[in-house]
């Protein structure tokens, strides 16, 4: 890996414009998700933590519900927000410890490109996670969440979060307390995704018309394009030199 | 950073701000024989909930109050990140911290006042959705600040974090707005479902108007004694890093 750097480096600087650019994403993201499918350290917790609050919420709230539709928008989004947050903080905390996230700012390549790169290998773990959680709680709720208009907003409100949550990982990345601080500052700035995508997920499962479930879809497209807008905007000023 | 500029004109300022200071607690005087005298009572309204509505003046004039701090700590933040001068971050920061305060008031004195009103003290309305999260941004935006050691790190960074906290409060509002609402809205009177609600009389606008110019005079005054205990620190830091050296 280490040795074909000089000469990956030599194609990243190439002034290959839009082409150049996503090749240094796509480094960034496939260098990320080959560490973590050797090192199972990310997908594991979190896939293994989704499986264990649904098995949780099911245990609490098995006989106090009439149907189990009432509570599983709720419980899927609780799930992903939480599961979440205990991923993203290792996605630069592995780099901080290691000391490779110096190596990677060193790189000659737009910063915007690694954080595009570290979103994007985010984003493969949340789905991979998602795909097990959906059917779980198939199984334990007996609730099909298998239907277009959830699987569109499922997937839109995970760019959403990934992005977010991205920016604050490498926010908090150096500060005191950041296994804790991570989750306070997320869950908050989330809230529309998550009332969103709770709204969305409800309406599906009652039976409602679709003309009811665009404007959720409207919200959380609207969320990611500001997340990414300003993300562009600022991502420079937090790898600058201090 | 022009420390001596701080420094000099200390003297004169801190003067200036006692003034201000008297000023304030003057118009929050006048502001609470308003609410709770002056102003008349809201006629179709009986009972305990007459009594109640008169938290209404204090609900919005901390509101105000609240609404100042987050501009604040949107200017604050926006004037640091282009500006890189501290004196913008310390204005952001005491932003949040007096805003939060009037935040938590505005959180309380609607519970209060719901609970005859709405027959609950919690809803998850969208102003009160929007309310609670906003608090909870700007909580986390003081956790975060506590977690840095370098002044100047501690500044972009919570600058970076209220810029986006304030844009995802508005998109709070418009996701929660999409389930029902019975939040009164006092000066329009456009939503029908809306419970607690009265119209506004002259002695009533008046008394209003008092008490959204207290809050804020009272919000400027807690304002500029932080930003000036900030400044203290800095220089403390600064003093403290010259003798160790």
């Amino acid at each position: 890996m280490m040795a074909e750097l000089p000469k990956e480096g030599g194609q990243f600087r190439t002034r290959g414009g839009l082409a150049g650019y996503f090749r240094v994403v796509w480094a960034v993201a496939d260098k990320d998700v080959r560490t973590e499918l050797r090192a199972k350290e990310i997908l594991g917790t979190m896939a293994a933590f989704s499986l264990l609050a649904a098995v949780i919420f099911g245990l609490a709230f098995d006989l106090r519900v009439p149907r189990t539709e009432l509570v599983a928008p709720g419980i899927l989004w609780v799930i992903i927000m939480f599961a979440g947050v205990l991923g993203l903080h290792r996605s630069f905390g592995s780099e901080s410890d290691l000391g490779t996230l110096t190596g990677l700012l060193l790189a000659p390549v737009e910063r915007s490109a690694l954080y595009l790169g570290k979103t994007a290998a985010n984003l493969v773990y949340f789905l991979i996670v998602e795909a097990l959680l959906v059917p779980t709680l198939l199984i334990l709720f007996d609730v099909n969440l298998l239907k277009p208009l959830i699987l569109a907003g499922l997937l839109l409100g995970t760019i959403g979060y990934v992005a977010v949550g991205t920016l604050f990982a490498a926010l908090t990345a150096r500060n005191r307390a950041r296994e804790t601080l991570l989750p306070v500052l997320l869950l908050p700035v989330l809230a529309p995704l998550f009332i969103s995508g709770v709204g969305l997920t409800a309406a599906v499962l009652d039976g409602r018309a679709t003309s009811e479930a665009w404007p959720w879809i409207g919200i959380i497209a609207l969320y990611d394009i500001v997340v990414f807008a300003v993300a562009f905007l600022f991502i420079d000023l937090i790898w600058e030199q201090s | 950073m022009n420390e001596s500029a701080v420094q000099g004109g200390a003297g004169r300022w801190f003067a200036l701000l006692l003034v201000f200071d008297a000023v304030a607690a003057f118009a929050m005087i006048a502001a609470t024989w308003a609410g709770l005298l002056y102003a008349g009572d809201a006629i179709n309204l009986g009972g305990v909930e007459q009594v109640a509505q008169r938290i209404f003046y204090f609900h919005i004039g901390s509101n105000i109050a609240a609404l100042l701090g987050f501009l604040a700590s949107l200017v604050g933040s926006l004037g640091y990140l282009f500006s890189r001068r501290l004196v913008w971050d310390w204005w952001a920061a005491a932003g949040v911290e007096v805003g939060t305060i009037f935040g938590v008031f505005v959180l309380l004195s609607g519970a209060i006042w719901a609970k005859p009103a709405w027959n609950t003290y919690w809803t998850w309305d969208p102003r009160l959705t929007t309310a609670t999260v906003t608090v909870l941004i700007y909580i986390a935006y003081m956790l975060l600040r506590n977690g840095f050691e370098n002044p100047d790190t501690r500044a972009r960074f919570a600058g970076i974090y209220a810029i986006f906290a304030f844009l995802s409060v508005p998109l709070t509002y418009y996701s929660a707005r999409l389930f029902r609402s019975i939040h009164p809205i006092v000066f329009d009177g456009a939503n029908q479902e809306a419970q607690g609600g009265f119209s506004i009389g002259p002695t009533m606008g008046q008394t209003l108007a008092m008490a959204m110019i207290g809050f804020a005079l009272l919000f400027f005054a807690l304002l500029c004694h932080r930003v000036r205990q900030m400044a203290f620190e800095s220089r403390i830091d600064a003093i403290r890093g010259e003798i160790y050296e």
